[in-house]
């Protein structure tokens, strides 16, 4: 900005810092480093053409997550941020995995117990002789005759 | 001497393609949009050095992950391939709730098949406990990223 202190991209630039720089708001001259390395990986113009197009309010988004990239990519300068993504896709795979057994194993658990619950609901049905037909007839209804249509594929 | 079929590359920056060009091992003249990409966010200099600066057994998947960012930020100007991590990170938390939910349900049916009302009721409380407290999530590099559910699954997959 004209008077003041240049903002970390101008003075890395060496050029004038006007009052409308597209980087000052996002680069202050205190941290000279986040500019460094967003030039060092993407280059200077190539940045002010992606804030341009972008609406102000999600400037400092854009900035923040290119900078992410850039200190990724300049950590690992053979995978960047595509490292940390294989390893969160190997992490979700592996959690689904295990998700998968745990419901299966649910299943058998399930299926262990149908006939004791059986039992169980045979008396509850001669004690009840209101409520429970007519729901087993309904076809709206839905726990009580889901978990009835589930107990007799599980007989079966 | 120059390449008779310029790599996608030097087609797009219209200039010769010579024989040791430094980009044509990556960019191939059949894949022109992948170069483009590259081109809009990194610039072609920049790739270059880049790659010259890593050794050449790595330089065709640094090439692979540069066109995935590449392409990861064209879909998504403001986040890139950040928002890609963050919906992997959420994808993991609902995984890491719905398994210690279901690991739950397992612990009472063990304890009702060995029939002890006990460990039946420790276990209820157990699974009423999981559905109160949710573990946390782990935090992603932006808050306002959580939100996004608008990046399709196959974005992840290579598309050149």
């Amino acid at each position: 900005m004209e008077g003041n202190s240049p903002c970390a991209s101008c003075k890395l630039l060496r050029r004038r810092c006007t009052k409308d720089c597209i980087f000052a708001p996002y680069f202050p001259s205190d941290d000279p480093h986040k500019f460094s390395i967003v030039h060092k990986i993407f280059g200077a113009s190539n940045v002010s053409k992606m804030l341009q197009e972008l609406p102000v309010h999600q400037r400092a988004d854009a900035v923040s997550s290119l900078v992410y990239e850039a200190t990724a990519r300049t950590k690992d300068p053979v995978y960047g941020c595509v490292g940390a993504i294989s390893y969160l896709q190997n992490q979700v795979s592996q959690l689904q995995m295990q998700l998968t057994v745990a419901q299966t194993e649910i299943l058998c658990a399930q299926m262990q117990q149908v006939p004791a619950m059986a039992e169980q609901q045979i008396e509850a049905y001669d004690n009840n002789l209101t409520g429970m037909p007519q729901l087993m007839n309904n076809a709206s209804s839905s726990s009580l005759a889901q978990d009835q249509l589930k107990r007799e594929f599980l007989w079966t | 001497m120059s390449n008779p079929t310029r790599c996608a590359a030097c087609r797009y920056l219209r200039r010769r393609c010579c024989e040791d060009c430094a980009l044509a091992p990556y960019f191939p003249s059949a894949n022109p949009h992948r170069f483009a990409c590259v081109h809009r966010i990194f610039g072609a200099s920049n790739v270059a050095r880049m790659l010259q600066q890593i050794p050449v057994e790595q330089r065709r998947q640094a090439a692979d992950a540069i066109a995935m960012e590449a392409y990861w930020r064209v879909q998504d100007p403001v986040y890139g391939s950040v928002g890609v991590i963050s919906m992997l990170q959420r994808e993991i938390s609902v995984a890491q709730c719905e398994l210690a939910e279901t690991q739950a349900q397992i612990t009472m049916y063990a304890s009702q098949a060995q029939s002890q009302p006990n460990q039946i009721a420790a276990a209820q409380c157990l699974v009423e406990d999981v559905h109160l407290v949710p573990s946390q999530p782990s935090q992603p590099p932006f808050p306002g990223l959580y939100q996004r559910d608008d990046i399709p699954q196959e974005t992840l997959q290579r598309h050149f």
